[in-house]
C-alpha cells in the first residue's frame, strides 16, 4: 500500500510534506488582528443561544422560559448520540425561547434560547475529570460531550463521536492552518495558550491512541509554530509539521494530503484512512472540559476587516450578538456603502443577515471589510480560460461544472462530481470573468437534494401504491377462486344429478358393447399373471423398470361380499387417486401403493354376479407418476389390464354403473377411465402434451357423459387439479365408451 | 441594521477578462512592430481596419440581441481576433478583405453561437479559413520583406494600395511584390512547396535570398516576426495567462514530426527550425490555439489538442494543399474539444478513477 505509515513517517523525517493540487494566494491580511492579545469582553445584556450549533440532532430544552439559570447550566438534553448539549453562558434568567435569526448563510430563524445576563456570572458546581487516565474512556467521552464540544473549525461535528472511533488511528492531526485570510483566532490561541491545547491533545491521545500526532501550522505563524514546539517539546510523538502557506490547506482533506498524501475517499470520511482531525480550539475547549469541567460556552472570535478600527481577537461567549462585538471593536459602518458583516473569512464566510446574529461555536471571525477589500459583482461570461480548474484543491472542473449547474443539467453536474466540491471558493477567487462559481454549486446542490428528497418521497408513495394494488388484486383472485370453486361444486352438484338420464343412455350403450367384446375378455381373463403384469408395464411406463406385482384375478361368486368389497375397492381408489394427485408434482415419491380392485361383474337379467377380483400390487409408485407417452398407451384402449395398473386411477366405479353394465363393459369403461385419468395427469403435469392428441378430444364439453359421475364429498373439496384431471378422465371414459360402442 | 448579502467567496483576485485580452494584446506588440518592420505599415493599417469593423460589429450584434454591449466591449476579447486576423493577412490586400472577414469572425462564428465564451471556433481562424477559400488570390499576396523589396514604400503608399490596390506613385500590387532580383518574391513555405516540387533539393531551395539568415532555413522577416511573438507567448506565460500544454506540446510535435521526415530524406524534407520558425507557427502556438474559449480545458487535453494541431500542421504542410495550415488544423482541433475534455478528466480527489463515475451513474 502506497503512504503506508513507515513512508509517512520517514518523510516526515526528512522535513518534506506533500502537496495538494491548485490552491490560491490570497492577500492574508492577518497583521491586522494577530498582533494584540485575545481580549475580554463585557458580558452582553442579552445573549440567544441557538439550540442546534452543530452537526446532527438537536437536544430537548429542559428549561423553562422565566427559570434563572447558572452560568454552564445545560440547556439542552439528549439520549441521542448525535445530540450535544448547549449551556448558559453566563448567569441570569430565561426571557425567551423562540426563534431567532441564525448564524447561517440563509439567516432562517432558528430555536433559541434568549437568556438576560444578571451581571453576576455565577458559576454552577463543576466537576472536573481529575485524573483522566485512570477513568474508563467512556467517562472521559461523557464529560467531553456533555461539554458541548463539537468541531470548532468548520462543520462543528461532535466531538465525541470523532473521538470514538471503531478503528486503528494511525495519525492523529490537529488543525492548527488556519488558512483563509484575515482569521487569527487559532494563531493567537496558540499562541497565548499552547499548553493547554496539548493538555487536550494528550486527552484525545488517551481516547485516540493514535501512533503519531501531527500538528499542522501554517508557515506564515512563525509564533504559534514555537509556542507549540514549546508546549509539546516533552513528548516525542508529538511532530509539528510547518506547513507552506497555501489557501484551502486548512480543509480537512488538503490537510490529510499535505501531512500524509493520503486521499479520504470520496463520501468517506478521514477514520477510512486510517486518520483523525481534531481543531486547536477544539482541542482547547477539551482540556476545559476535562481538567476544569467547563462547558463550551465561550470562545475566540477575530473581528476584523478595515471597517472596524480596533481589530482584534476576543473572547466571546457563545450567543453574544454580533452586534455586541462589533461595537466593542469600534465598526464604523460608514466606511462601507452598504453595511456588510461576514461571519467567518472572505473566503468561505458568509454574510449575517442582521446585527443580531448570535456567535455559535463554529464562529471564528466577524469580518467588516471596506469595499474595496471585496469583490464587486461583476459577473461576465465564462470565457473557459480554466483558470478555476487550475486553482480546484481537489481537481474538479469548475468551469463544466458552472455550465451544468447554470444549465440545470444537474444529473451531467453530478458527472462531474459536483459533490466532492468543498466550497472552498478558489475558483470563483480567480475567475477572471468574476463568476460567483460557488454560489452556483450551492445553488445546484440544493437543487440536487431536494430533487433526491422529492424522489425518496415519490418513490415511497409509488411503492405504497404497488403494494395496495398488488393487495387488491390478490384479494380479487382470492374471492375469484372462491366464487369459482363454489360454482364448480355447484356444476357439479347440478351434473350429478342432471346426467342421470345420459348416465343411464352411455351405460346401456356400454352395456351392449360389453357384451360383443365379452367373447375377447373372456378370453384375456385366461391371461397369466405374468402378461397382465408386463401389459401394466408397458401401458404405465414402458421406459421405467417398473415393479408391479402379478396381478391375480380371482372370480368368485359372493354377492354378499360384493357391497363390502366395492366399497373397500372405492376407498383405495380415492386413496390411489389422492396419492396420484401429490404425485402430479413429485414424481418420485417411493410409496408403495396397493390397490384391490374388485371388478363385480352382474349378469343383467338374473342377478347373478360374477366378481372378479383384481388385486393389484404395484410396488412403485412411478406407474402413476411416471406416466407413459400418450401414444403408448392410446393404441390398445380396451385392454382391461391397463385398468388393473391404473387401479390407482378412478375406479371409483359406482354401484349404479357396476349393476348397469356387464362385465366386460365395465372392464372397458374402467380401461378407459384409467387411460383417461392418466392423459389427464399428464395434461396436468405438462403443457406440451396437453396440446397432442389424446387431449384434443376432451374440449368438447359434451363428452362429460361418463359412467362413473358420482362424485362424493371428499373429491369436491380436492384440489383444482384434480377436478381437471376427473373431468379429463370423464372425457376419455366417453370416448372409450364410444369406440367400444363401435367396436361392438 | 439591515446587512449586505453576497455569496463567498468575498474577496477576489484582481485581474478580470479584460485585463487577461489587453495582457495578449500587449503580448503581441513585438510581433507587430516587427511585422510592421519587414512588411511596411500594410500590417498596422490592416489592424486599424480589423479592430474598427470587429468594435463595430460587436456593438451592433450586442445591441440587437439586447446585451449591454459598453460592457462586453470593454473586455478587449473583439480587439484580440481582429488583430489576430489582421497579422495574418497580407499587408497590402484589399480593404474588403479584412472588413469581411472580421465581421465574420464577430458577427457568424462568435455572437452567433452565443457570444464569447460559446464560440466552438476560433473566430479569428475561422475567418482566416473562410478568406483564403474565398479569396485566394489577395489572401496570398505577401510583399517581399522591405529590405528585399524592390520598390519601398511608406504609411501613404500603404493605405493607398489597401483602398485601391497602387501606390501613391501608382505602382501596382504586382509591382509591389517584385524582389530585388526583379523576381516576384513568395513567402519562406511557398518558395520551399514550389521549388520542391520543381525538382530542388530543400537544401538548393535556402540558398535563395529570402532565406538569407545567420541559421540555414530561417526566412529573412518570419524568424524575426516569430522571434517576436515568441517572447510575447513567453511572457504570457510568465504572467499565467496561457498554460504552457499547448505551446508545448505543439511545437514539440511539429519539431518530432519534422526531424523525423528530414532524418529519412533531407533533401525533401525541411528540417525542424525550417518548420518551426517559419509561417505562423510562433504566433499559432502561443496565441492562435491557445485562445481558452475554443481550446480544451484539462491539461491532459491541452497536451493532446497541441500536439494533434501541431501533427495537422506538419501533415497539410508536407503533403497539403496549402502551404501554411495553422488555421486548418485549429479549427480541426477545435470540433474535437469536448471529446477531448470529456476524456481528459482529472480524477477528482477522493476518487480511484474517473471510470467510477460511471459506475455510480449507472447505480443510481
Amino acid at each position: 500500500m502506497p503512504n503506508n505509515y513507515d513512508d509517512i513517517i520517514e518523510k516526515l523525517d526528512n522535513n518534506q510534506l506533500w502537496d495538494f493540487p491548485g490552491g490560491v494566494f490570497p492577500a492574508e491580511r492577518k497583521t491586522l488582528s494577530n498582533q494584540t492579545p485575545i481580549g475580554k469582553l463585557p458580558i452582553p445584556e442579552r445573549l440567544f443561544v441557538t439550540v442546534k450549533q452543530h452537526i446532527g440532532v438537536e437536544g430537548h430544552l429542559i428549561v423553562e422560559v422565566g427559570q434563572k439559570v447558572l452560568k454552564g447550566q445545560a440547556l439542552t438534553k439528549s439520549m441521542n448520540p448525535f445530540a450535544v448539549p448547549i449551556h448558559a453562558p453566563t448567569s441570569g434568567e430565561v426571557a425567551a425561547i423562540q426563534k431567532h435569526v441564525s448564524a447561517h448563510p440563509s439567516g432562517l430563524p432558528e430555536m433559541t434560547v434568549e437568556i438576560i445576563s444578571d451581571q453576576q456570572d455565577k458559576w454552577i458546581q463543576l466537576n472536573p475529570l481529575i485524573d483522566y487516565q485512570s477513568q474508563p474512556k467512556i467517562k472521559v467521552l461523557a464529560a467531553i460531550c456533555d461539554a458541548g464540544i463539537s468541531g470548532m473549525g468548520g462543520a462543528g461535528f461532535p466531538t465525541h463521536i470523532k473521538s470514538s472511533p471503531k478503528k486503528d488511528v494511525d495519525f492523529l492531526i490537529i488543525n492548527g492552518i488556519e488558512c483563509e485570510p484575515y482569521i487569527t483566532s487559532d494563531d493567537r490561541l496558540m499562541r497565548e495558550h499552547a499548553w493547554q491545547i496539548r493538555q487536550g491533545i494528550d486527552v484525545l491521545c488517551h481516547l485516540l491512541k493514535p501512533k503519531q500526532v501531527l500538528i499542522g501550522i501554517e508557515n506564515n505563524k512563525p509564533e504559534a509554530i514555537e509556542a507549540m514546539q514549546v508546549a509539546c517539546r516533552e513528548n516525542p510523538n508529538y511532530r509539528i509539521c510547518s506547513v507552506p502557506t497555501k489557501y484551502p490547506a486548512g480543509g480537512e482533506k488538503q490537510l490529510i494530503q499535505v501531512l500524509t498524501n493520503r486521499e479520504v475517499p470520496a463520501k468517506g470520511l478521514p477514520m477510512d484512512v486510517g486518520i483523525i482531525m481534531h481543531n486547536v480550539g477544539t482541542c482547547f475547549a477539551i482540556s476545559d472540559a476535562v481538567f476544569s469541567g467547563k462547558p463550551l460556552i465561550s470562545r475566540v472570535v477575530t473581528v476584523t476587516g478595515e471597517a472596524v478600527e480596533k481589530p482584534s481577537n476576543l473572547w466571546a461567549l457563545i450567543g453574544s450578538p454580533v452586534a455586541h462585538l462589533l461595537a466593542h471593536s469600534d465598526y464604523n459602518p460608514k466606511l462601507q456603502k452598504q453595511p456588510n458583516v461576514i461571519m467567518g473569512g472572505p473566503m468561505m464566510g458568509f454574510n449575517v443577515i442582521n446585527d443580531k446574529v448570535p456567535v455559535i461555536k463554529t464562529t471564528n471571525c466577524i469580518l467588516a471589510p471596506t469595499d474595496t477589500e471585496i469583490s464587486s459583482n461583476n459577473e461576465q461570461a465564462c470565457i473557459r480560460c480554466s483558470a478555476c480548474a487550475d486553482a480546484c484543491p481537489v481537481s474538479l472542473l469548475p468551469q463544466q461544472l458552472f455550465w451544468h449547474s447554470k444549465a440545470k443539467e444537474l444529473d451531467k453536474a453530478q458527472d462531474y462530481n459536483l459533490f466532492d466540491c468543498i466550497e472552498c471558493g478558489a475558483c470563483a477567487y480567480v475567475c477572471p470573468s468574476e463568476i460567483p462559481l460557488v454560489h452556483y454549486y450551492r445553488i445546484a446542490k440544493s437543487e440536487i437534494r431536494v430533487e433526491q428528497e422529492e424522489k425518496q418521497k415519490s418513490d415511497k408513495a409509488r411503492e405504497r401504491f404497488e403494494k395496495r394494488e398488488a393487495r387488491l388484486i390478490a384479494e380479487q383472485h382470492a374471492r375469484d377462486e372462491k366464487h369459482r370453486l363454489a360454482a364448480e361444486a355447484r356444476k357439479q352438484a347440478m351434473e350429478s344429478k342432471g346426467n342421470n338420464a345420459k348416465d343411464k343412455i352411455a351405460a346401456a350403450l356400454a352395456r351392449a358393447k360389453a357384451k360383443k367384446q365379452a367373447v375377447n375378455i373372456e378370453e384375456e381373463t385366461s391371461v397369466s399373471k405374468a402378461d397382465l403384469a408386463n401389459d401394466v408395464i408397458e401401458a404405465a411406463a414402458p421406459n421405467e423398470t417398473t415393479e408391479a406385482s402379478a396381478t391375480q384375478p380371482t372370480t368368485k361368486v359372493a354377492s354378499s361380499n360384493q357391497r363390502v368389497q366395492a366399497a373397500i375397492a372405492r376407498a383405495k381408489a380415492k386413496k390411489a387417486a389422492a396419492e396420484a394427485a401429490t404425485s402430479n408434482v413429485e414424481v418420485e415419491v417411493p410409496s408403495e401403493v396397493e390397490v384391490e380392485v374388485e371388478v363385480e361383474v352382474e349378469k343383467n337379467n338374473d342377478k347373478v354376479s360374477e366378481s372378479i377380483k383384481t388385486e393389484t400390487q404395484s410396488k412403485n409408485q412411478s406407474v402413476n407418476a411416471k406416466e407413459p407417452a400418450p401414444h403408448a398407451a392410446k393404441p390398445e384402449p380396451l385392454k382391461p389390464e391397463s385398468a388393473s395398473s391404473e387401479s390407482v386411477s378412478e375406479v371409483t366405479a359406482t354401484k349404479t354403473a357396476t349393476i348397469a353394465a356387464s362385465k366386460k363393459a365395465r372392464i372397458a369403461a374402467a380401461v378407459a377411465k384409467a387411460k383417461a385419468k392418466r392423459e389427464a395427469q399428464k395434461a396436468a403435469e405438462t403443457e406440451q402434451t396437453s396440446k397432442e392428441a389424446p387431449l384434443a378430444e376432451v374440449e368438447d364439453p359434451k363428452t362429460d357423459s361418463s359412467q362413473e359421475p358420482v362424485k362424493t364429498q371428499e373429491q369436491q373439496i380436492d384440489m383444482k387439479k384434480r377436478k381437471i384431471a376427473a373431468a379429463v378422465a370423464k372425457a376419455k371414459a366417453k370416448k372409450a365408451a364410444e369406440k367400444a360402442d363401435k367396436s361392438s | 441594521m439591515k446587512f449586505r448579502l453576497a455569496s463567498s467567496p468575498h474577496q477576489h483576485i484582481r485581474r478580470d477578462t479584460g485585463q487577461v485580452m489587453r495582457l495578449v494584446i500587449l503580448a503581441m506588440i513585438p510581433g507587430v512592430l516587427l511585422q510592421t518592420w519587414f512588411f511596411g505599415w500594410g500590417t498596422v493599417i490592416q489592424i486599424g481596419l480589423a479592430v474598427v469593423t470587429a468594435v463595430v460589429t460587436e456593438a451592433a450584434i450586442l445591441e440587437l440581441r439586447k446585451r449591454d454591449f459598453e460592457r462586453a466591449l470593454k473586455d478587449y476579447s473583439a480587439v484580440l481576433t481582429a488583430m489576430l486576423l489582421a497579422v495574418s493577412i497580407p499587408p497590402f490586400a484589399p480593404w474588403w478583405v479584412v472588413v469581411i472577414g472580421t465581421f465574420f469572425a464577430i458577427c457568424i462564428v462568435k455572437q452567433l453561437y452565443g457570444g464569447l465564451g460559446f464560440n466552438v471556433f476560433n473566430p479569428a481562424m475561422a475567418a482566416y479559413v473562410m478568406l483564403l477559400v474565398s479569396f485566394p488570390v489577395q489572401m496570398t499576396q505577401w510583399l517581399p520583406p522591405v529590405n528585399l523589396a524592390q520598390y519601398s514604400h511608406n504609411f501613404m503608399d500603404a493605405l493607398q494600395a489597401v483602398f485601391t490596390g497602387f501606390s501613391v506613385e501608382g505602382f501596382s500590387l504586382a509591382q509591389l511584390k517584385t524582389g530585388i532580383d526583379g523576381v516576384t518574391m513568395a513567402t519562406p513555405l511557398d518558395t520551399v512547396k514550389t521549388s520542391l516540387s520543381q525538382g530542388f533539393t530543400y537544401s538548393e531551395t535556402i540558398e535563395r535570398p529570402i532565406f538569407d539568415s545567420v541559421i540555414p532555413g530561417l526566412g529573412v522577416a518570419s524568424s524575426w516576426i516569430s522571434l517576436g511573438y515568441l517572447i510575447g507567448g513567453l511572457y504570457l506565460l510568465k504572467q499565467k495567462v496561457i498554460n504552457w500544454h499547448i505551446p508545448t506540446s505543439m511545437l514539440a510535435a511539429l519539431f518530432i514530426c519534422a526531424l523525423i521526415m528530414s532524418l529519412v530524406d533531407s533533401d525533401l524534407y525541411p528540417s525542424s527550425i525550417f518548420h518551426l520558425f517559419n509561417g505562423s507557427i510562433i504566433i499559432g502556438a502561443f496565441f492562435i490555439a491557445t485562445d481558452p474559449v475554443s481550446a480544451s480545458t484539462t491539461n491532459k487535453g491541452r497536451i493532446i489538442f497541441g500536439a494533434a494541431i501541431g501533427i495537422w500542421v506538419y501533415l497539410i504542410r508536407e503533403w497539403g494543399g496549402y502551404p501554411d495550415a495553422i488555421a486548418f488544423a485549429v479549427l480541426i482541433m477545435n470540433m474535437a474539444v469536448p471529446l477531448i475534455d470529456y476524456y481528459t478528466r482529472p480524477r477528482t480527489y477522493g476518487h480511484t478513477s474517473t471510470k467510477r463515475k460511471t459506475k455510480n451513474k449507472a447505480q443510481s
